[in-house]
């Protein structure tokens, strides 16, 4: 019954966290040289977390079940610059302090969305 | 690649920027200083940073997932020193003159305020991991 009741959020949430961390190693290697900044195509890995895993069967005892599917693996890919630099570094540090700032924002929204669902829930638990 | 793991990236970005910090103020503390051997100068220091990439934190699809940043060594500037006549300077050679570091100020105090808006973003991000993990902890309340 409660399989799902957060939805898509509970995964949006996940995928937001890692991509904070990805955007803080890029932050950290602002300065390194030939260092290529990477970044989650955020709508591509939520949209393939709508489909049906494939599953794998377990014959044997040694044999290593896939994870249910249920966190999508998030694609790394490089970002490209608007301007190339001298030194070979591709992270260009305002675009990465606004992509910083708009995950923080839909990671809270997500956070909100969640809080709301438990809210109701309790609510409607608790019958008053 | 958990919020977590920010602090460690983070904070790798702080540790590389005070190392910056604290050869930037060497050089500009030594950007005076003078020799009368030009071989036992005063040479400027730069660090050189490098990203660490850490297999145990490949959690994309096997791919490695860079975790911060270190410190990979310190060079030391080979711009030619320059000479000065000054036969009063008890450290002057024999023709009466002194080499100076070659240090250049103004790359150093370029190179300072850089490392300080980097430090500062980094402290941002951390602040930034920090709230969301409380606020994270404290979901349905």
């Amino acid at each position: 019954m409660f399989d799902n009741v957060f939805g898509i959020h509970e995964q949006a949430l996940l995928l937001h966290g890692q991509r904070l961390g990805v955007l803080a190693t890029n932050i950290a290697n602002a300065d390194t040289p030939n260092y290529k900044a990477r970044d989650i195509d955020f709508s591509e890995v939520l949209s393939r977390s709508n489909d049906a895993p494939l599953a794998l069967n377990v014959t044997q005892g040694a044999h290593i079940s896939l994870s249910d599917g249920s966190t999508p693996a998030a694609d790394l890919k490089y970002r490209n610059p608007y301007q190339a630099s001298l030194d070979g570094n591709t992270v260009e540090m305002p675009v990465e302090q606004a992509a910083f700032a708009e995950n923080n924002v839909r990671y809270q929204a997500s956070l909100g969305f969640i809080n709301t669902q438990i809210a109701e829930l309790t609510l409607a638990i608790n019958g008053q | 690649m958990s919020l977590f793991n920010i602090f460690n990236t983070a904070g790798s970005g702080l540790n590389a920027q005070t190392i910056r910090l604290n050869t930037t103020a060497s050089n500009l503390a030594n950007a005076e200083s003078v020799n009368g051997d030009s071989t036992k100068i005063y040479r400027a220091r730069h660090p050189v940073f490098q990203s660490i990439m850490d297999e145990s934190a490949a959690s994309f699809d096997g791919e490695d997932a860079g975790v911060g940043v270190r410190v990979a060594g310190v060079v030391e500037s080979n711009t030619p020193p320059t000479m000065r006549y000054a036969p009063e300077n008890p450290l002057a050679n024999k023709d009466g003159y002194v080499f100076t570091s070659n240090v250049n100020s103004i790359e150093e105090m370029t190179n300072m305020i850089s490392a300080n808006r980097s430090f500062s973003t980094n402290v941002e991000a951390i602040n930034t991991a920090r709230d969301l993990l409380l606020k994270t902890i404290a979901m349905g309340h």
